[in-house]
């Protein structure tokens, strides 16, 4: 074990994992320090669960290098398993059991007594707000109490890193902020947290520095505010009638706004990046002014598609379907043509 | 501790498991399995409802043929249906050990700082508690039927255990098929194809003698012959006898092979 590692909770270097001939995690560089929550953002598909359970001792890493506290992952498994907590995008708990038999026996299992790994169960259910369904079997358990468990079954031996895979999919929007609140009061317990998630404002909500992640490959990295404003605060998305002026809009856009447009010439789209929303009337005029057709106008927030599309210059449903393509195809289509420069700087 | 601290990451990690560690997390994954069988009763199905049926079946139809009269069919039967209950039970052992790992408790399993292999020796352990009951309720129904064993308490005793070793030697089989089998179905298919062959090709409810003679080289091997055999003198006769040697023997042999493949298979998805 090097001590000058430990200041890092998780260090991973060149992280690969090969699925057949599709690589699903390509040379991923991840740091994650102590006491912070990092964000891993990225479509479906992209290789954040990968990536996680990689350094999880779940999957075996093909090549590649990570450690844990300065725990190799691969030469010491079972010391890497002692300081981890990990909850998955599907509960991982036992339907058979209650509640409190379910803590009671991942507890017994990681050593705790009888006596406190019972008190330390009633612990948890209260903190988790259970207690009340603690002797109900987990079948009649709504989603948000699922992962309320499961969560709970994670920290049962207060490890100090907890990853947490895409822990609000699936959940309502209230559920999502009571499970955002919890995530928060484990931060202040002094966790470390690792979490996956493909929800810009999750990440935004949650997380001190933020990795996005598209086919395998880290393509930016940093705080959620850096990460808006490579492009811009808001977007203006445009559809042309005629592909043919998309060369003049972009021209118009550099001319008037010193940003680059995003073009998706097979939609007829364009992606205006916007520092303050009124710039939109500009670039409108001004096109007006070209007798450019517009078929329609839309001004966003920035979201996680106008964050992939700026970086990767393809969208989140791109990535979603690729996954499903062959994949040397979808390995082509990525990674030699799009070479924009805003992915080049995120790099 | 209190709940506002975490552990310490640097402190000195134990880089395995230690052998206290791995008896003490087979007993309590053995206590889940077994609260398991009493939430779903339908799992012990085959080793109770099964046993009361096949027991008077199996006696009233096939005694007079074979023996001449269903009482002195019995002594040859009841070890003979101990034989087929507890290979049955061994069929469900590694079928629910495949529906198991497809469940997510089993991927926290995988991420726990446990042994390796208690999650496949609980399971195991707690499914003793099955044979035990095939076995006891296959010897309570041939009483009531007037199956009268020589061997006495002792010798039925000792049957019990015996078929109790031979249920945990023989799931090691289908425990292997419940690792590397893609899902339930496909393991209850292929030890179905397994099971059928080591329980008519034994002397479970016929002598070897009458068999064409492949058949019955095979059969005088199968391990399921050897262990019936042995039930039989334990129970009829309270003889400790070579058979006895032989049956754990053929148990031993089967560990042998198939342990080591199913613990190997079990780690790789581990």
């Amino acid at each position: 074990m090097t001590t000058h590692d430990t200041d890092l909770a998780v260090r991973a270097t060149g992280l690969v994992k090969q699925f057949g001939d599709q690589r699903a995690v390509d040379h991923v560089d991840l740091e994650v320090r102590r006491g912070e929550v990092f964000g891993v953002l990225g479509p479906n598909g992209a290789g954040k669960t990968t990536t996680l359970r990689m350094l999880a001792t779940l999957l075996h890493i093909d090549a590649g290098e990570a450690t844990i506290f300065g725990h190799d992952v691969r030469a010491e498994p079972h010391a890497v398993r002692r300081l981890l907590g990990v909850t998955g995008q599907y509960a991982s708990v036992d339907e058979n059991l209650t509640a409190s038999e379910n803590l009671w026996l991942f507890a017994r299992l990681q050593g705790l007594g009888r006596t406190e790994a019972r008190a330390r169960g009633a612990e948890l259910l209260e903190q988790f707000d259970l207690a009340e369904a603690a002797r109900k079997p987990i079948s009649a358990f709504s989603g948000g109490m699922r992962r309320r468990l499961d969560l709970a079954a994670s920290l049962l031996t207060r490890p100090p890193l907890i990853f947490l895979d895409e822990p609000t999919t699936g959940l309502d929007p209230r559920t999502r902020g009571q499970m955002w609140d919890t995530i928060r009061d484990l931060v202040r317990t002094g966790c470390t947290v690792l979490l996956t998630t493909q929800y810009l404002d999750e990440a935004d909500q949650l997380a001190d520095r933020i990795a996005v992640i598209d086919r395998g490959r880290k393509v930016a990295e940093g705080t959620a505010d850096e990460l808006k404003s490579s492009v811009g605060q808001s977007a203006l998305q445009l559809q042309l009638a005629d592909p043919a002026d998309l060369p003049l809009v972009e021209q118009e856009v550099r001319r008037l706004l010193g940003e680059e447009a995003v073009l998706t010439p097979e939609a007829r789209r364009v992606n205006v990046p916007l520092t303050r929303t009124d710039q939109s009337v500009d670039v409108l005029v001004a096109l007006r002014d070209h007798d450019v057709v517009i078929e329609s106008v839309t001004v966003q927030k920035p979201s996680l598609d106008e964050v992939f599309l700026a970086l990767t210059g393809h969208d989140t449903h791109d990535a979603e379907r690729d996954d499903v393509a062959p994949p040397a195809q979808a390995d082509q289509a990525d990674h030699t043509d799009h070479t924009d420069p805003q992915m080049e700087a995120a790099r | 501790m209190s709940s506002l601290t975490v552990s310490d990451p640097t402190a000195d990690l134990p880089t395995r498991p230690g052998l206290g560690d791995t008896v003490s997390q087979t007993v309590t994954l053995a206590w889940r399995a077994t609260m398991k069988m009493r939430r779903s009763l339908e799992v012990m199905f085959d080793v109770t409802i099964q046993p009361l049926v096949f027991t008077g079946m199996f006696a009233y139809i096939f005694g007079g043929a074979i023996s001449g009269d269903v009482d002195s069919y019995l002594p040859l039967i009841i070890p003979g249906l101990i034989g087929q209950t507890v290979l049955t039970a061994c069929v469900a052992t590694g079928v629910q050990l495949r529906t198991d790992m497809d469940t997510g408790v089993f991927d926290r399993f995988k991420v726990l700082p446990i042994s390796r292999i208690a999650p496949l020796a609980g399971p195991m352990v707690a499914d003793l508690l099955r044979y035990f009951i095939a076995s006891v309720l296959t010897f309570a129904v041939g009483i009531a039927i007037g199956y009268r064993p020589g061997g006495g308490v002792p010798g039925v005793a000792g049957a019990v255990l015996l078929a109790m070793l031979a249920g945990w030697s023989l799931a090691w089989i289908f425990t292997l098929f419940g690792i590397v089998g893609r899902n339930a179905q496909a393991v209850q298919g292929i030890s179905l194809l397994v099971m059928f062959p080591l329980t008519f090709l034994s002397n479970a409810f016929v002598p070897t003698e009458t068999m064409p003679g492949p058949l019955r080289a095979f059969a005088e091997v199968n391990p399921v012959s050897l262990v019936i055999t042995a039930i039989r003198d334990l129970a009829n006769d309270g003889a400790v006898t070579g058979d006895v040697g032989w049956a754990l023997l053929g148990c031993g042999v089967v560990i042998a092979v198939f342990a080591p493949l199913s613990v190997r298979a079990f780690n790789r998805k581990m």
